[in-house]
């Protein structure tokens, strides 16, 4: 386990380094010069140029730059954007509202997709499964942008229930964008729960359990559940990488201050610094999450051994 | 993420088609005719598959013709003083802000979202099955390294990384150069369902039988084992467009995809964002238009999948 562990933990750097490194490079292979762009208007001084330039080493080849970054990463330090604020402090205030949205769209998964999956699974082909099953392809087909603004516009608008912008009023602001963000990994895990109950339900020990004599409700919850959540639990970690992605258009349609739409306004501002040290923090919690997800699987499934 | 348990999670409903239905049949064109026709039948009853099939017939439509959609007007012909009018029985969809007709704008966006879908999907499938295949078919050093480089573009979301090309200006700006974007950060999803179908096909009887006989590694990639990996790639790919149409209308939307004067259903639902409390027909009807494009596709990737997959069969 602990070789395993070792191991897969060495083949994620080669990753990590090579998508730092792939952003880094088209961040930086920028034909304009941002120093210049810093002066607007009025030119800067050639030695105010010349200092600048010196100081973000923009005068090397890209793979020294890229070194020179790597070099201070690894000491903790993400380097300062144009304007001389520390990514850091960008990262660490913007960090917690995107937590926060993760958290409220994974319980939305847990507790609408799973509960949506066993009602579904066992009774498969009945009047609930294909309510679900036609809901689920309604929500993968909607795309979040659209689905964003439905949501904005009868919860928030017609009916007044939820705020549409902004994180003024706590956890209770996450709810609209966190279940847009959720839905389609929501959907997914409908599917997932009722196929894997679907399946378990006919499987030897379920029949055994009912042969016992068993109630329904024990035979469903403590045999056949516990069993089904098996893939829904790692997929369900494994999501957790992705919904920061995700994050970029919740963010900025519901105007969240999170680390998502620090990423887009730094793209379009071309501070590469920030845009450099957000991508790679979210791969590597995209890695990190898979990681833990991959020995996950061998704790809850006693059958899989990785020695 | 290299991890074989966590490629076939995330993938497993695309790729459950295919493995099956090709390790136990011997090969033979009769067989595969068979495969096919099956599906066909099974297809032919599946209401969903009819929707979805109707839907993208229809939106192709509105791509190659679509003044007929837009009942013959000009989306560009614009008098200010319809600014944002609501819909009527004259113009269905109402006005946009610069009052022209929103019906014939909305129409004429089909057009960019459906090349952009199809364009980046060819380009996924020509680097996944390419790529795939190698890595697959040669195994060794050769698979180690082009999955790591896999691996590496799927740690990096789909809009982020696309973001971040175009904003770059490598690509350019314009319909292409989105395409290219998109099939950039999407490939890799491809590249696995096929280097694992090339990898459960490879060790069979057949291929076996196929290289005793003195076939060369082209000819058994090329006869043996890429027919019988096209089954998943079909259902991947159909459904894949969609989300590949939706992703461009996001990234247009964002400001890095098209720019106008192009007419784009991402660009309009942009301009509509700020109207959605005076007229919220701004947003619906580009959304509306999208989600059906997207959808047509979903139900029949969908639909095509539950008729590829032998197992399902009674």
């Amino acid at each position: 386990m602990g070789r395993y562990i070792a191991r897969r933990f060495l083949l994620t750097i080669p990753v990590l380094l090579g998508a730092s490194f792939l952003i880094f490079a088209l961040v930086y292979a920028l034909p304009g010069d941002p120093i210049r762009a810093l002066g607007g208007d009025r030119p800067l001084a050639p030695a105010v140029v010349a200092q600048l330039t010196d100081e973000f080493n923009l005068n090397d080849p890209l793979w020294l730059q890229y070194v020179k970054y790597l070099g201070d990463l690894l000491q903790g330090d993400f380097g300062t954007d144009f304007r001389g604020r520390e990514v850091i402090d960008t990262i660490s205030q913007r960090m917690p509202v995107t937590v926060q949205l993760a958290v409220v769209a994974i319980a939305f998964e847990i507790l609408i997709g799973i509960v949506a999956g066993v009602l579904a699974g066992i009774r498969k082909n009945g009047f609930f499964d294909n309510v679900v099953l036609v809901s689920t392809t309604l929500i993968v087909s909607i795309p979040i942008l659209v689905l964003a603004f439905i949501a904005q516009f009868t919860f928030g608008l017609q009916l007044g229930l939820f705020p549409i912008a902004g994180v003024n009023e706590g956890w209770y602001s996450f709810l609209l964008p966190g279940l847009v963000l959720a839905a389609g990994s929501l959907a997914y895990v409908a599917r997932l729960t009722r196929t894997s109950i679907a399946e378990n339900m006919r499987a030897d020990y379920v029949r055994t359990a009912r042969a016992k004599g068993l109630p329904r409700r024990d035979v469903i919850v403590r045999h056949t559940l516990r069993n089904s959540l098996i893939p829904v639990v790692t997929f369900i970690g494994a999501d957790i990488g992705t919904l920061m992605g995700g994050a970029i258009v919740t963010e900025t349609v519901f105007n969240l201050p999170g680390i998502g739409r620090a990423v887009f306004d730094a793209v379009r501002a071309q501070e590469g610094a920030v845009v450099v040290g957000i991508v790679t923090l979210l791969v590597f919690v995209f890695i990190f999450f898979n990681l833990v997800v991959d020995v996950l699987y061998a704790v809850l499934d006693p059958r899989i051994r990785y020695e | 993420m290299s991890d074989p348990n966590l490629t076939t999670l995330g993938h497993d409903e695309a790729g459950a088609g295919g493995v099956t239905g090709a390790t136990d049949q011997p090969g033979g064109e009769a067989r595969q005719n068979s495969l096919w026709s099956d599906a066909w039948r099974q297809l032919r009853r599946n209401v969903l598959f009819w929707i979805g099939a109707v839907l993208g017939l229809l939106f192709v439509a509105m791509a190659l013709l679509p003044s007929v959609f837009a009942r013959g007007v000009d989306p560009r012909s614009c008098n200010l003083s319809n600014s944002n009018a609501e819909p009527s029985a004259e113009h269905w969809f109402g006005f946009d802000q610069q009052g022209c007709d929103y019906l014939a704008n909305v129409v004429y966006g089909a057009r960019n979202s459906l090349i952009i879908g199809l364009l980046a999907v060819v380009v996924i499938l020509v680097l996944g099955v390419l790529v795939g295949a190698i890595s697959g078919f040669y195994g060794g050093v050769t698979d180690s390294i082009l999955s790591r480089i896999a691996d590496i573009f799927y740690a990096l979301p789909l809009i982020l990384g696309a973001l971040v090309v175009l904003r770059s200006g490598i690509l350019g700006r314009g319909v292409v150069a989105v395409a290219i974007a998109l099939a950039l950060f999407g490939w890799m999803t491809a590249m696995r369902l096929v280097r694992s179908q090339v990898i459960a096909i490879k060790n069979s009887d057949y291929v076996a039988a196929a290289r005793a006989m003195g076939a060369s590694n082209t000819r058994i990639l090329v006869r043996h084992i890429m027919p019988n990996a096209v089954a998943p790639v079909l259902v991947y790919a159909t459904i894949t467009i969609g989300i590949l149409i939706a992703a461009e209308a996001t990234l247009t939307f964002l400001g890095v995809g098209l720019q106008p004067p192009a007419i784009s259903w991402g660009l309009q639902i942009n301009t509509g964002q700020s109207l959605l409390r005076t007229a919220p027909h701004a947003v619906l009807f580009p959304s509306l238009i999208l989600t059906l494009t997207v959808m047509a596709f979903v139900l029949m990737g969908d639909a095509l999948r539950d008729a590829l997959d032998p197992k399902q069969r009674s």
